[in-house]
């Protein structure tokens, strides 16, 4: 029997503040233990929590760029576990009336546009974090991360293959990053994935049972670890069985998925009105200030540079996936690179020695303007392509401009054709072997002409132009 | 003794006939002389208060006075469980028997700014639940007029430390009742602000849609002197309202003419003894012969009030009170497992009551039991609020019983918490409609126990309420008599 897949993806982002969600610590990760902490976090008896605005407008931020419906009246509600790392006993969350609700992402299959759809966006504070000794013996807690603001992200059960999923996933991504909404690092746990998975006969309406996986630190575990699940469920429906509701683990070290509990043990969360909020009221003003921030979107730029600049999709593609290299990209075209001329140098060159060295775009010393700099030259014919990657090199490493590194670099390209004509005359008068084997139909004689004539002006000569001039010269 | 009154305290300090430190070490003898019998106090910290009051002569002396503080050199006393920073702040509860707070309640630090020396911290019926002091983990409170008589809850401590002279006020919380009934029941007055008027920031949260924080004193006048210092809008509590603070001495003068009296027509009658009947009766004709105009209104879900108020309280407490975990600070069990930490913890650390809540709130709030009782308490909550504000279209001031009898005997209720409950069927509807209440002492029983007169006002109407109380305790005259402690 042959099954389809159906998955939906849980995504917890922690949103770009400085502070926390309810008071004013700082966010910032990496900090020594409990070191970003104050009574309100820690939830000592009698303190309150202090709703954070900026919170509320990433929030909003976020569920505009997933296109959801904005609720207007928004509230907070109390989410009731005990668990060491949340100080209050509860997580202060949003239950039926979230930020957002009813949006979508768009994700791109091979040329075609899915829609996966998104059941909500809600605000709510992050908890700690446990550290368990490895003998067992004992669990330290840092409070450091309790309270930093997180946006919980849930879809529909539109993913139909864990490659979609992982498709979703750095659509997700980008558009946050896009936004500055976060900085979606998973290593960090700033965004971090639950997924539910089931399958169905193919041709069926119905949804089969699901599980849902957790512990999955990279879209490549998630991708690999809905694989698996997906096999495993395939396997026990193949051979009779039924698929147990529970929440398994992700285990790195084998690649598979393990029971971790299942539906009996399954917390009852008591949600219920956070009487220490009041409630949110957003309205037309708030809303205008967040669109207004709104950056164009990595989808709708993609689209834009395939039908206004011409470029091929996966040049518009690899331009988009992170805004500061479409920004830079943008920039280079602005000060009058041509388009693709442009994406081929952003893409190759500069994204490749930027790979190389580990840096980020934004600490390239090449500017945009200067990379269009170096582009003219080449147009122009001043520098060779060859010569230009040379240049670019020493661009990187000294943060100089094109035409002050081709002088000191003793790279002026010559195409003044007076100035040849003699000089390949000469050449010419020299190799009479060379003409005479070219004109007997051995092309190759004419790279030689070529190169004696490049070697007489030390490689500065135009190739086209040096070229153009033999042929007229020596053609039969 | 006569009654001991901040404004007589602030008017001999102005006359420069005493100074702070005499104050202070007036309160401290008077807790030495008297505490022992009454147990108002769980904590006392002489050495701090007399440094910061001889701290304050000195300033004294140089002349300044009044200018440092509205409060400047009078004592007061904190319910235990109102933060204190680096005083030891327990809720009278086990699990934070050694819990020093590393900040101060906002009350705190506001009265600390106006000169206010606090001397202690005040038992209570544990994390302020309960009716009669009994429920504190630590000792029983015992009412100045009668020993064997409880002072009320949860506020007792507080109530009794004024009630005896101890200091001439005293700050309280009031859930459902827990300022005004023990004000009731130990003569002295007692306020519970609009919800939203005063910071809850540092206090220990009971029930946190219904906890208000207010003053214990000897007069009307008083009370409204605390109002002045400790009301208004804090950044650290997004539930204090943005209403500007008046001076709520303001209207006390303004006596009882044309202002309309509410007297509720179906008011429950149910165990109200006739005694407390009869004295509030009389209350309500001396107000009208001082020119008041009484008006009947009703409240008609008022008679579900008690039961709402039993899910919505407990529901709030079983989530305030999850943070009690042994984990990071407060008692800690010995045990091997993460769940045993847990329930060995809250099971030595809470008590009985406190857990019979915990118990009623979790279930209440349970998958499957929500919309059923949560959900229906609330719905409830709206038609009492819209009670009052009909009501209030009518009158200004509503007045009723604070309670249904005077002071009972320590243990008389202990074991039948329903009747326990019941105490409060006349204070719990100001708090589910987040009114403004006062009991002031409107006679003596028989048995020489204070009896107390309720007026509830519209939110954020204090002014009023103080003024009517006040013109009230004006004609009612030198009718109670301080406790004879050595009786």
């Amino acid at each position: 029997m042959d099954f389809e897949t159906v998955i939906g993806l849980e995504v917890h982002v922690e949103l770009k503040t400085d502070t926390k969600i309810f008071c004013g610590c700082r966010t910032n990760f990496g900090a020594p233990p409990n070191t970003n902490v104050c009574p309100v976090c820690l939830g000592l008896p009698g303190t309150l929590p202090v709703l954070n605005e900026r919170a509320v407008d990433l929030a909003l931020k976020a569920a505009m760029a997933l296109n959801c419906r904005i609720n207007r009246e928004a509230k907070f509600d109390r989410k009731n576990y005990f668990y060491p790392d949340l100080p209050k006993g509860y997580q202060i969350s949003q239950y039926d009336q979230p930020i957002g609700e009813d949006g979508y992402i768009e994700i791109d299959l091979g040329g075609q546009r899915k829609r996966i759809g998104i059941v909500r966006v809600h605000l709510e504070e992050d908890a700690g974090k446990s550290m368990h000794a490895p003998d067992g013996t004992h669990t330290l807690v840092d409070y450091n991360r309790t309270g930093v603001p997180l946006i919980e992200i849930v879809s529909k059960p539109d993913i139909r293959s864990p490659e979609e999923a992982r498709l979703y996933l750095e659509a997700l991504k980008s558009i946050m990053e896009y936004c500055d909404i976060s900085d979606c690092r998973m290593e960090e746990g700033s965004l971090r994935c639950d997924a539910n998975i089931s399958l169905r006969p193919v041709g069926q309406e119905a949804f089969g049972q699901k599980t849902e996986l957790k512990n999955m630190n990279s879209f490549r575990n998630v991708q690999r670890a809905l694989e698996y699940e997906a096999d495993r469920q395939a396997q026990i429906l193949r051979a009779g069985g039924t698929i147990e509701q529970e929440t398994r683990r992700f285990d790195e070290a084998t690649q598979t998925t393990v029971s971790m509990r299942s539906k009996e043990e399954a917390h009852d969360y008591r949600y219920f009105p956070e009487p220490d909020l009041v409630r949110l009221h957003i309205d037309e003003a708030w809303l205008a200030r967040i669109r207004a921030t709104l950056p164009e979107l990595p989808l709708q730029k993609r689209d834009r540079y395939i039908r206004e600049l011409g470029l091929p999709e996966y040049d518009a593609g690899v331009l988009t996936a992170n805004r500061a290299v479409a920004e830079y990209y943008e920039q280079v075209v602005a000060a009058g690179a041509d388009a693709k001329q442009a994406s081929n140098w952003v893409m190759s060159d500069l994204l490749g020695y930027l790979n190389t060295t580990g840096q980020s775009i934004d600490e390239a010393k090449v500017r945009p303007a200067q990379l269009a700099g170096l582009i003219a030259e080449v147009g122009s014919g001043r520098i060779s392509i060859k010569q230009a990657r040379d240049v670019f090199k020493a661009m990187c490493e000294t943060g100089k401009d094109a035409p002050v590194l081709i002088k000191e670099m003793g790279m002026e390209q010559i195409s003044d054709e007076s100035v040849l004509i003699p000089i390949i005359e000469d050449v010419i008068a020299k190799n009479p072997k060379s003409v005479e084997d070219y004109r007997n139909g051995k092309e190759k004689a004419l790279g030689a002409l070529v190169g004696q004539t490049m070697k007489a002006t030390q490689g500065k000569a135009n190739p086209a132009v040096v070229n153009k001039l033999i042929l007229e010269r020596i053609r039969p | 003794m006569s009654r001991w009154t901040v404004k007589e305290t602030l008017a001999s300090l102005q006359r420069r006939e005493s100074k702070p430190s005499e104050w202070t070490k007036r309160a401290l003898d008077r807790i030495r002389e008297a505490d022992q019998r009454i147990g108002a106090f769980l904590s006392v910290d002489e050495e701090r208060a007399l440094t910061a009051a001889r701290q304050m002569d000195e300033v004294f002396e140089d002349g300044g006075a009044q200018a440092q503080g509205a409060l400047f050199g009078v004592p007061y006393a904190l319910k235990d469980n109102l933060c204190t920073r680096g005083l030891r702040t327990t809720a009278a509860s086990r699990i934070l028997e050694n819990y020093i707070p590393p900040y101060s309640a906002t009350v705190a630090d506001k009265l600390a700014a106006a000169g206010g020396v606090l001397v202690g911290k005040t038992n209570l019926d544990e994390f302020a639940m309960g009716s009669s002091t009994e429920n504190s983990a630590f000792q029983l409170t015992r009412n100045p007029y009668r020993l064997e008589a409880v002072p009320g809850g949860s506020s007792g401590g507080s109530a009794a430390a004024v009630a005896a002279g101890m200091v001439p006020f005293s700050l309280g919380s009031d859930t459902g009742g827990s300022i005004r009934q023990p004000a009731a029941f130990c003569g002295v007055v007692g306020l519970k602000p609009t919800y939203g008027r005063v910071s809850r920031y540092g206090l220990i949260a009971f029930a946190s849609s219904l906890d208000q924080i207010g003053p214990f004193t000897q007069t009307v006048e008083d009370a409204a002197l605390v109002m002045n210092i400790i009301s208004g809008h804090d950044p650290l509590d997004s539930t204090s309202a943005p209403v500007e603070v008046e001076d709520f001495t303001a209207d006390l003068a303004k006596g009882l003419a044309g202002l309309r009296i509410g007297i509720v027509r179906d008011i429950p009658q149910e165990g109200l003894d006739s005694q407390v009947r009869e004295a509030v009766e009389k209350a309500v004709e001396a107000m009208r012969g001082a020119g008041a105009e009484v008006v009947e209104v009703e409240l008609p879900h008022s008679q579900y009030a008690v039961a709402t108020y039993y899910l919505i309280a407990p529901a709030e407490a079983s989530s305030n009170l999850a943070r009690y975990d042994g984990v990071r600070y407060g008692r800690r069990a010995d045990a091997d497992t993460l769940l045993e930490l847990y329930e060995r913890s809250r099971s030595e650390g809470f008590g009985l009551e406190v857990k019979r809540r915990i118990m009623i709130g979790t279930f209440a709030l349970s998958s499957g039991y929500y919309d059923a009782y949560y959900r229906r308490a609330q719905q409830m909550r709206t038609l009492i609020r819209d009670d009052f504000n009909r009501a209030f279209e009518r009158c200004d001031v509503i007045v009723m019983p604070t309670t249904p009898t005077p002071a009972f005997d320590i243990g008389a209720k202990t074991a039948d918490p329903l009747q326990m409950y019941l105490n409060d069927i006349y204070t719990i509807p100001a708090n589910l409609a987040g009114l403004p209440g006062i009991s002031v002492p409107c006679g003596m029983s028989a048995e020489g126990l204070p009896i107390g007169l309720q007026m509830l006002a519209k939110a954020f109407d204090e002014r009023t309420l103080l003024r009517a109380a006040h013109a009230y305790e004006q004609i009612r005259g030198d009718v109670i008599p301080a406790p004879v402690l050595e009786g």
